[in-house]
């Protein structure tokens, strides 16, 4: 049986993405975590051009960029599919990926940032959220995937738990659940998955975390 | 049913050739319409309320926006004829992965090259020419980035071609000169009609990115 490992770290969205989509299949994986300060020689052969996680190893061969990943795992493992079967609703669904992974570099700087920076992210961010309410949610869905989640609500995970660590660390609020009750309520369903629920870093830890790395970053700047 | 295909697009919009090379190469009949950038038609605005962005696939009124997701659509849907992406899946990550690569680097890092001066554009000359040999190294000996034939980073890649002479006037240096195997590779790609017909006339994209350091200021 081919083997399946996994090149991750404890606090990274990318990394659960590929951890939810091998269990709702269930795909057993051997999971390696990685220290990002201090990069396996392994990590670095198979993934020389990023040098990132997540890193999925399939029969020895690897394959990286979180999404790249998960529509690999959906085609290799079509049980419980991942993302519609429709040419057209694929195409729909894979535009939504697309808005959230590339949004999704820009929004995690809102911890580390300050000032005006602080304020385009926070723009970006509402931009993200309006777009989601208006446009991505219509129809009072459960989920983006329908009755179940899919390769789109999993993309959007950032929202669903890590604006919180984000907020807390920053101390700042983004997120009103009040404008944005489709949103809120995608947050509450999409948590209340048993997979998710089950696999989501603790947020306490994170925040500790990323105040100590948001510290190193400022002194750096300042010295 | 008779299928009804339209494209909104603007011509030196590399994003936009994507879309014509996949259309062409499967020989798709549509109906082509250029948007004015600064006069956006309400069909565009309709059509992608999110981005207002061109291209836009319009199949049989239903819209399809971002590029490579058109022609992984197109290809999918028309897959009967000269399949872009192919069949085996670690294959087709590969393929992903590079034409992924291709969309965050090649436009962000050569607008650099003609929006900057100085020391900025010398760091941009320097990111570009970085990529483009990564890219030649993972070409190799294939005529193709598909193999044998034209393929889904071929299709995501080639447009920027267009942009070659342009980027070069700007910057001041020659890209054949770091990366011979790359621009060996864009000829063989433009002896393909589909190629060819999809691509401006690279005179033409430098007299208009003039025009926009014009607009924007830009020495």
């Amino acid at each position: 049986m081919a083997v399946v490992k996994l090149f991750g770290a404890w606090l990274s969205p990318y990394v659960y993405k590929v951890i939810w989509a091998l269990k709702l299949k269930g795909i057993p994986y051997e999971y390696i975590e990685e220290d990002l300060s201090n990069k396996s020689p392994l990590l670095l052969q198979y993934n020389p051009i990023h040098k990132k996680v997540p890193v999925l190893v399939h029969d020895g061969k690897p394959i990286y960029e979180s999404t790249v990943i998960l529509r690999y795992i959906d085609e290799i493992w079509p049980q419980n599919p991942l993302l519609p079967a429709n040419p057209y609703d694929r195409a729909v669904a894979l535009f939504w990926i697309k808005f959230a992974d590339d949004k999704n570099p820009i929004i995690a700087k809102l911890y580390r940032t300050e000032g005006e920076e602080q304020q385009a992210v926070v723009k970006e961010w509402l931009e993200m959220l309006e777009a989601m309410e208006e446009h991505a949610l219509i129809g009072g869905k459960k989920f983006f995937g329908g009755d179940e989640i899919n390769m789109v609500d999993i993309a959007f995970c950032m929202v669903a738990h890590w604006l919180g660590v984000f907020e807390d660390t920053a101390g700042l609020k983004v997120f009103e659940p009040h404008k944005f009750p489709q949103v809120s309520s995608w947050i509450q369903n999409f948590k209340s998955v048993p997979i998710i629920k089950d696999n989501l870093p603790d947020t306490d830890k994170i925040v500790a975390y990323l105040k100590r790395r948001k510290e190193m970053l400022l002194t750096s700047k300042s010295n | 049913m008779a299928e009804e295909v339209v494209l909104l697009d603007f011509w030196p919009s590399p994003f936009g050739m994507r879309s014509r090379i996949a259309l062409a190469e499967k020989g798709i009949k549509y109906e082509h319409k250029e948007e004015d950038l600064r006069n956006k038609s309400a069909l565009l605005l309709q059509m992608n309320p999110v981005h207002k962005k061109i291209p836009v696939l319009i199949h049989n009124g239903k819209p399809v926006c971002e590029s490579l997701i058109q022609v992984q659509y197109i290809d999918e849907v028309w897959h009967d004829k000269a399949p872009l992406l192919p069949s085996d899946p670690y294959q087709k990550a590969t393929a992903r992965f590079w034409a992924d690569y291709v969309d965050k680097k090649i436009y962000e890092v050569g607008g650099r090259v003609w929006k900057t001066k100085g020391e900025k554009q010398a760091t941009a000359k320097k990111e570009l020419i970085e990529t483009l040999k990564l890219l030649e190294k993972e070409l190799g000996d294939k005529p193709y980035f598909g193999g044998e034939s034209l393929g889904y980073v071929d299709v995501a890649f080639i447009p920027f071609y267009s942009w070659f002479y342009a980027l070069e006037k700007c910057g001041n240096f020659s890209i054949e000169a770091e990366c011979p195997k790359l621009i060996a590779w864009a000829k063989r790609c433009m002896q393909k009609e589909s190629v060819a017909k999809s691509l401006p006339d690279q005179q033409k994209v430098y007299d208009f990115i003039l025009e926009m350091k014009k607009h924007f200021g830009i020495e």
